[in-house]
């Protein structure tokens, strides 16, 4: 064997290895967060974890049921994505078809710029601004809510919806919008009968994605929501989210009590969420190849 | 760049080298983070080879780090629990509790609210969510709104097993669910300052001009009595808690000398500025 191929041969397996590495390392976080996570089954059963309705993890006995934090993460997350998911779409649209080629990268660059804001930042204006409007508004006994978790989470979910529904748009072959302009259709009939429909599994994925962004955003909802553990009954009351939970209990819990062990739990259903808005997701941009 | 790199590896060498035997890791009650800051300011001041580090996090994490071996004191606002001990011994540390301060514990409202004293039957019903507005209390209508600190405060603990169960280790009583769970003394402080329908409680050291202190009776029969230094010494006030420090095992050299300096007269001088309540009568 020649130096050149045992060169080769050594950095294939290098890149191989970096290539197992990852997915090494997500079963290690699943396996631990299982190990862990499992054990509060010993002192609650899977039904009154998953639904039931009190949250009180630091009494004796612990009450240990969910319901109210996986409703409240969804509360916030559905919100979110019903602000975020018009205004991304319409914002890719305007971008990839719409603006001159000027703009076009001035709002792209906004829109990169709107990504690197830390959440614990847009959290801070959230509560020193968005919370009191909120509060004044619908005349509310407080302004922190579930409404302003999702106007502040939307604009996290948004650079993610809107660069990959734009790209999504972007890779339709230009044959397509000139054939629709070319038999007589309007400007706004080609983008909406002809590129929306031809870029819809990538601008589903798109919207996955950025709900994937909210449902696992953490600091930005403890600082905003309130999280108070109740069963919401409108989004215009405080909720408390599983990702809170975790960040505000995690110091506190005693390592290997029931509580501590119930956290891991919360970790489980929050990484089977997520894990399964990625797969959809994931289908979604594979169906368009 | 390759001598670069030695020279700051022999750099950072030294430095721990040298920091090692003098560093002093406290970490623990956020209650109490302004009054350990303070003594470790003066006390670095008197001994400037000595660097002491504090950070706050809750009583909770104070105590599980002491008991991981990440700090050498652990600040708590509450009494070390029956687990955390079982769990310390199991890996081998010995907690050794020292009474340094105590803390009159204020309930705030905004000062737009009429409402000024209640009983601590009062308190219960309010934060449980039996009482659910300012109407039954005298105040004007509107509904209250309950701001209580995160699990992770001893703060939390001790308002819920003081005032909630009213010292009954039996009771069951919790914060009503729709309590709105804050993560720090201050967000609750500024929650108060812009909202005239609710109420916080917690160290009556952060009370500024914008809340305003109720004043409590242990009962409908009792005089009403304020949060204040001479009414916590005296036991009038209700509800005060003690501040511990806790250390593995008795402590010893330089934990020692921090310690016999929080408990001396400047010490406890410290805490009186810091708006706590000193457990060693300060000779005048």
């Amino acid at each position: 064997m020649t130096l050149r191929k045992i060169k080769e041969f050594f950095i294939e397996k290098l890149i191989l290895l970096c290539g197992l590495a990852s997915i090494f390392f997500v079963l290690l976080i699943f396996i631990f967060l299982l190990k862990e996570g499992v054990s509060v089954l010993k002192s609650v059963s899977l039904g009154k974890f998953l639904f039931g309705s009190k949250w009180y993890p630091i009494s004796d006995p612990p009450q240990l049921g969910i319901l109210p934090l996986i409703l409240g993460s969804l509360l916030v997350t559905f919100g979110a994505a019903v602000i975020s998911i018009p205004i991304g779409v319409g914002c890719a649209v305007y971008i990839a078809e719409v603006a001159p080629a000027k703009l076009k990268e001035i709002l792209k660059a906004g829109i990169e710029l709107l990504a690197a804001i830390p959440s614990v930042v847009l959290g801070f204006i959230g509560m020193v601004t968005l919370v009191p409007w909120v509060k004044n508004i619908f005349h509310l006994p407080t302004g922190l809510t579930a409404l302003s978790g999702s106007i502040m989470l939307a604009f996290m979910a948004m650079p993610t919806i809107v660069s990959i529904a734009e790209d999504a748009l972007y890779s339709v072959p230009k044959s397509y919008k000139e054939g629709a302009l070319a038999l007589g259709a309007t400007q706004w009939q080609a983008i909406w009968r002809v590129m929306l429909p031809a870029a819809s599994s990538g601008i589903l994925a798109a919207v996955m994605l950025g709900i994937g962004r909210v449902i696992g955003e953490t600091m930005a909802v403890m600082m905003i929501t309130g999280n108070a553990a109740v069963l919401p009954h409108s989004i215009l009351q405080p909720v408390r989210t599983l990702t809170a939970t975790i960040a505000a209990e995690m110091g506190e819990a005693v390592v290997g009590s029931e509580h501590y062990f119930a956290l891991f739990a919360i970790g489980i259903v929050l990484f089977i969420i997520s894990f399964g808005i990625n797969v959809t997701a994931d289908i979604f941009l594979h169906k368009r190849k | 760049m390759k001598k670069l790199c030695t020279l700051l590896v022999a750099l950072l060498a030294t430095q721990m080298a040298s920091a090692a035997p003098n560093m002093l890791q406290i970490k623990g009650s956020d209650t109490m983070v302004n009054l350990a800051q303070s003594w470790s300011e003066t006390f670095m001041e008197t001994n400037p080879k000595d660097f002491i580090s504090v950070t706050g996090g809750g009583s909770g994490t104070g105590l599980s780090a002491l008991i991981s071996g990440t700090c050498d004191i652990a600040m708590s606002s509450r009494d070390i629990k029956k687990k955390e001990i079982e769990l310390a011994e199991k890996k081998g540390i010995k907690p050794f509790e020292i009474k340094v301060a105590l803390d009159g514990l204020a309930v705030v409202v905004s000062p737009k609210n009429p409402v000024s004293k209640l009983t601590l039957e009062q308190l219960a019903d309010i934060f449980t969510g039996k009482i659910t507005n300012w109407k039954q209390l005298g105040g004007h209508d509107g509904q209250i709104v309950l701001l209580s600190r995160e699990v992770n405060s001893g703060t939390h603990v001790y308002f819920k097993e003081h005032v909630l169960r009213k010292n009954n280790p039996s009771g069951t009583e919790e914060f009503a669910p729709s309590a709105l769970m804050l993560s720090s003394s201050q967000a609750i402080a500024d929650e108060i300052k812009g909202n005239a329908n609710a109420i916080g409680y917690y160290g009556m050291g952060y009370v500024s001009k914008n809340q305003k202190a109720i004043s409590i009776a242990k009962d409908a029969n009792s005089p009403y009595e304020a949060p204040t230094i001479e009414n916590v010494i005296s036991g009038k006030y209700p509800i005060s808690r003690p501040m511990y420090l806790y250390t593995n095992g008795e402590p010893k050299g330089l934990v020692k000398k921090f310690v016999d300096f929080d408990l001396s007269k400047q010490g406890q001088e410290i805490v009186v500025k810091t708006d706590f309540v000193p457990v060693n009568p300060i000779t005048k």
